[in-house]
This record gives structure tokens, sequence and C-alpha cells, in this order.
């Protein structure tokens, strides 16, 4: 495990190198590390600190703030339920329940075969054919239980060819 | 052999989240296997959302729009003519313009929305791109601030503040370091809002226009957008269409040969819906938790690293480059009152027909939930609407005659906002929606003021004792102080507004509150 955080560091550092001349820089270093990694190892807080000129009290404070930031590895695929009104107004609150009883974890919870993260989002700007849920970088719309459970197994099955 | 056919298959996120890439593909495919000839181009969305994936065919009549396409649908497509624009196919929705929901339309700044491919150049200069930032590049920054006073225009992120005095404010500012910024919020966190990403997604030349006008209004050389991290769709067409109009001239140093600089970067959000308050928004891009600022100073005087800052929505920017070509009058011609122009309506929720509706004020709510939502997608009756997104109120049936105009909707305790509107049925439970706007609250506020960050807690306390039956007279008078509290003691927006959908819940929907709540919020 340390030996696997040790190989996470030099990605840290290149990313720091990077992005660090941008005006405003923590927000772009923080997403692409992110981006790179799934997330953001505690043990890059002092490097960011270091390289901005800021303390880990401040780098700490920022990863917090953000609900996109996590500190920890997340399973090999995000799973966001919207769980705002427009979602809502066409039964997101029965989906929710059933992703948490198909997936067996609650929201920031990661499935025993770390396949799956299961994460709440409020609004995805797909309103107008709501319920929705975001995969990945990929949403989808009119999300009912049954389409959930498509979509999951699609992950599923996804991963198994992977391995 | 005959010039290929072309088919518009949209790239927007709700024709994406409803199958259109896979659609693109296999179109592609069918077309191949059957030796027809065609040309896909991946357009912006129409915005008649309920009808996506729409997808249409280029013919002598103009184009015709078959939608919702499935996989299922292709072959009777391709078998009963879609490619000639036969009408037969039960999909057929006819010509794309006569479809009357958006037939009847008076779009302005949606006029190119899903007639081109949104990072074509040449397309946009077609229909009338650039010349804003043309006629600006003839004017100096006071004439330019001049034309947006004179559009009447209002900042349509929701606060309504006139654009042009805070243009002025900006430009009379003077910088320390010689530097000013016009940062574009894009943080449309309000459900029931996609106009933001659709001018994002569908015509993102013209925020880009937009902003390069404000910055030589202002004398500003470098521009932000800042993005909610939701819309990756959004992300990936912005930075295409910025690195095109860099490559030809349009952005960057020395903008058409005229000597002036305007550079502009996307920047992400992080999944904070606080940040859509501009001087969290500030913080935020600052690099630092997005924490409200007090005001004064304004943002127009103390900024983006404390200089001179525009800060605007996507809608108000997307108006200037019309504005600019057109003259701030011919925009002013629309709209009634002080609400001048137009605003893109967002139709979401449980509603038949959802999509943008871009309409000069005035038009009733009851217009856009009949006549063009078609009633509830459901299939039940409306009970309760919500617009202008989490932080305003609920309407019953009794106000859905008011104009959608802003002086019209404060005076009913009510608030446009970004022109979101989210229908529910009635089996929704009023009470169960009020304590989500707490929750919605404590979730999202910053935590810098106490009435916001303790009183959604208290509140959300509050509204369970109250669904609970728990000494219900007494909780109901406590809610109505707590709601008290944040309204007057807020720093922002946040906390002083997310007792507006609380109480016009208790006041509008009071049998919600009276009985206690059965099968956890589901009504019967």
């Amino acid at each position: 495990m340390t030996a696997a955080k040790e190989q996470l560091l030099p990605v840290v550092s290149d990313v720091i190198a990077d992005l660090n001349h941008k005006p405003g820089a923590l927000l772009p270093i923080l997403h692409e590390i992110q981006n790179r990694l799934g997330y953001i190892p505690p043990e890059s807080v002092p490097l960011i600190a270091e390289s901005l000129n800021q303390s880990r009290a401040d780098i700490h404070g920022v990863i917090s703030f953000y609900h996109q930031f996590r500190s920890t590895a997340p399973g090999k695929h995000t799973v966001e339920v919207c769980r705002a009104e427009a979602c809502q107004a066409m039964g997101s609150r029965q989906l929710e329940a059933h992703a948490k009883a198909t997936l067996g974890v609650d929201y920031h919870g990661t499935t025993s075969d770390n396949n799956i993260t299961l994460e709440e989002v409020y609004c995805l700007g797909n309103c107008a054919c709501s319920p929705s849920v975001r995969i990945n970088d990929e949403i989808v719309g009119r999300v009912t239980p049954d389409k959930f459970d498509q979509l999951i197994d699609g992950l599923r099955s996804q991963t198994l060819e992977v391995l | 052999m005959s010039s290929p056919v072309t088919i518009y298959i949209p790239r927007d996120t709700t024709a994406l989240a409803m199958g259109a890439e896979r659609l693109a593909e296999e179109i592609a495919a069918e077309a191949a296997k059957r030796g027809e000839s065609v040309e896909i181009i991946r357009n912006g969305s129409r915005g008649l959302f309920w009808l996506e994936p729409l997808i249409e065919v280029d013919t002598l009549d103009g184009r015709m729009a078959y939608g919702p396409v499935d996989s299922q649908a292709i072959d009777s497509l391709f078998d009963q003519g879609f490619l000639q624009g036969d009408t037969r196919h039960p999909l057929c929705q006819g010509l794309t313009e006569a479809i009357p929901y958006l037939k009847k339309q008076q779009r302005l700044t949606f006029a190119r929305a899903g007639i081109t491919d949104p990072v074509s150049l040449a397309d946009y200069q077609q229909l009338d791109g650039f010349n804003g930032l043309k006629k600006a590049l003839q004017l100096d920054g006071q004439q330019i601030v001049d034309e947006v006073k004179a559009s009447g225009l209002r900042g349509r992120g929701g606060a309504a503040f006139p654009t042009g005095i805070k243009w002025q404010t900006v430009l009379d500012a003077v910088s320390p370091k010689n530097q000013k910024y016009i940062v574009c919020n894009a943080d449309e966190g309000d459900s029931g809002t996609f106009a933001d990403r659709m001018v994002m997604e569908a015509d993102p030349f013209m925020l880009i226009e937009g902003m390069t006008i404000a910055g030589l209004a202002v004398g500003a050389d470098q521009g932000y957008i800042y993005l909610r991290s939701e819309y990756p769709v959004a992300y990936q067409i912005l930075n295409e269409a910025i690195a095109n109009a860099e490559a030809a001239g349009f952005l960057g140093d020395n903008i058409l040969n005229s000597g002036k600089n305007f550079h502009l970067e996307v920047r992400l959000g992080a999944k904070a819906y606080i940040c859509g308050e501009e001087t969290s928004l500030l913080e935020s891009l600052e690099g630092k938790r997005g924490m409200v600022r007090a005001k004064p100073p304004l943002p127009a005087i103390v900024g983006l690293f404390g200089q001179p800052t525009i800060v605007n929505n996507v809608l108000s920017l997307a108006a200037v480059p019309y504005i600019l070509s057109q003259g701030g009058q011919a925009y002013a011609d629309y709209g009634m009152g002080r609400s001048l122009g137009t605003l893109p309506f967002q139709l979401a929720g449980n509603i038949k027909r959802g999509g943008l509706i871009e309409l000069a004020f005035g038009v009733t709510l009851r217009e856009l939930l009949e006549e063009y939502g078609g009633g509830t997608f459901s299939g039940r009756p409306m009970r309760a609407v919500q617009v202008g997104g989490p932080l305003c109120a609920y309407l019953p049936e009794s106000q859905w005659d008011t104009p959608m105009d802003y002086e019209s909707f404060q005076a009913i305790g009510a608030a446009l906002g970004h022109g979101g509107i989210v229908v529910f049925d009635d089996t929704v439970d009023m009470s169960a929606q009020a304590r989500f706007s707490m929750e919605f609250c404590v979730a999202e506020s910053c935590g810098k003021c106490t009435p916001c960050r303790i009183g959604s807690t208290r509140g959300v306390e509050v509204i369970d004792r109250i669904r609970n039956d728990e000494n219900r007279a007494a909780n109901m008078e406590l809610l109505d102080d707590l709601c008290d509290t944040m309204i007057y003691g807020s720093l922002c927006a946040m906390g002083g507004m997310t007792p507006f959908p609380v109480q016009s819940a208790v006041k509008h929907f009071p049998e919600d509150f009276q009985q206690p709540a059965h099968n956890n919020g589901a009504r019967s």
C-alpha cells in the first residue's frame, strides 16, 4: 500500500509543475490530480502547499470544502444520482432508495467489489428529461429503477471483461 | 451519384442522455450498409427536449424533424424514406421550423441554437456571428456600455441587476495593477435550469463574443468562464470553440488585427452550489474555499484578485452580441415595463413537453405550462410549480396567471430567478419539499454566517417535528421565526432565500403540514 502511494507522488509533482504558474492554480491542480489518480492522496497536500506557498491547512480546507474532491480512492466507476427538484418531481426519491438498496451502499460508499462508488449530485442540467444519473462522464436521462439496473449490469460486465 | 444527405444529430447533454451518441453511430452504420451517402453533423439542441434525440434531415423545403428516435426506429426510418424527408414515419414531426413549440418563440439569444455545428466558425459567421464584435471594435468603451444600457438588459442570473450599470462601474473603476477581468458565471446550479448549458453547448461562440465585447468595453484583457463540473459536455464544447476562435484570430492577441487582446479560459467548479454566488465564485477562482464575501466592496470595484471585475451570467453575456449588432433599442423593443428583452424559460420536472422557450417577458406561467408544456408527464393533475430554482417559491394554481416578468413576480412574493420552471403533479408532498429546501441549504451553505449554517440544520429538525406531529402549532410558529431570522440575518441569498420555498409551501399548501406525514413523503 505504501509502495503504491509512493508511485502516486511523481504524478502529483508533475501536475503541480504543469499548473502552478496559473493565477488561482489550486482548483485546476486538484482537479488534475483527481483526474489522473481518482482522488487526492493526503500525501500530496504538503507538496501542493509548498509549491503554492500556502499552509497545509489551507490546502486541506479547500479539498474538504468542495463535494467533488475526495481523499480516498473511489471504485472503478462513479455513479451519481441527481437529488434536485426537477428529478424529485419525476421520482428520484424512489430512484435514490433503489440505487442504495441495489448497490448495498449509502452515498459516498463503494461496493465491496470496489467497482462502483455511489455519489449524490444536485442537478446535471438534464431537467427536462429527468430523473438523471451520471455514470463517470456520461449523463443518462429518464432513469427508472429498471433502467438503473441495466446500467449497473453494464458496468459490472464491463469490469469483468477488463479483468 | 447524388451529393450526400445531411443529417443533424445533436451533441447536447440531454440529446446524449437520451441516446444520441449511439444513435449517430447506428445511423452511420445503417447508411453504409444500405449504400446511402450521408453526412452527419453534430449540431446543438433546438431545446425541444421531449423530442430528443431529435434528428433532422436537410430537404429542399427546410429541415425535416424526426423524434424522439431510438435504435428500434432506424430501420423503419430508412425504409420509409426519411433521407428524402418523407413525412410518413410516425416519428416525423414535420419541418422543424414549423413545430408550433418552436415557431411561436421569439428567439434572439437562441436564434442559432440547434441550427449550427456549435464549434464551426463558418456556421456561426453565416448567421450574423461576430457582427457585434466587429461593431464593438469601431466603438470606444463608453459607447459600448451606452449600447448595453440602452438595451435595458438586466442580469439573467437571477438578481436582475442592470447590466449596463455594472459595466459602467467597472469601466469607471481604476485598477491599481492596470488589470481588469471579465468573469462569466456558468455555475448554473438551480434545478430546472439548462439555458446556460444550452448556450455553451449549442452556440458557444456567442458567449465568447459577448465576453470579448465586455472586455473591449471596460478594458479587460482576461476572461474566465467558471463552469460547474456537472457539465462535462459543455466543458468539452467550450474548449473546442475557444481553440477554434483563437486559431482564427477572434480571440487572443490582436483580435481581428485591432491591436486589442482578450484571453479566455474555462475553469471548473467542484460541486458547490454556493459558488454560483458571485463573491464565492471569485474566491473559488482564486483557489480558495467558496466562502461568500461581505459586500461592499462590490466585485465591480474589488473583484477577482482584488481588481475591478465584471461578473455576469452566461445569458447576460450571450445577449450582448445581438445588442451590439442590432442596437440596444432593437432588444428593448421586446418585453414589458422594466423587464425588457426576452427570457429563455426552461420547462422541467414533471412536464410532458419540457424544453427551452425563449419569449419576451410578459407571457403567463399558465400559457407556458399548458400551451407549451402540455400538462404533466405523468398525466396527473399539476399541483405545484417552483419557478426560479431551489431558493424560490412554490406557486399554487391560483398564481399561475401571473405574467412572467420581474416586477409581477416580486409582487406575489416570488421571483423569476434564472427562468427555470419545475412542475410537480398531485403526488407531491409539500412538507417534504420544504424539508428538502432546508436540507439543501445544510449541504450547500458555505458556513460563513450563522443564520444560514445553523438555521438550515434547525429548519430540517423543526420540519421533521412538524411532519411527525410533535407539538405542531408551536413548531409551526418556530419555523416562521426561523425563516425570518434566515431571511433578514443571512449574508447572501443562500440563507436569505432558502425560506422562500418553505414559506410558500406552508402558505399555499397548508394541508400538507396539518396531518402526520405517511409513507415517507408520498401522498396517496
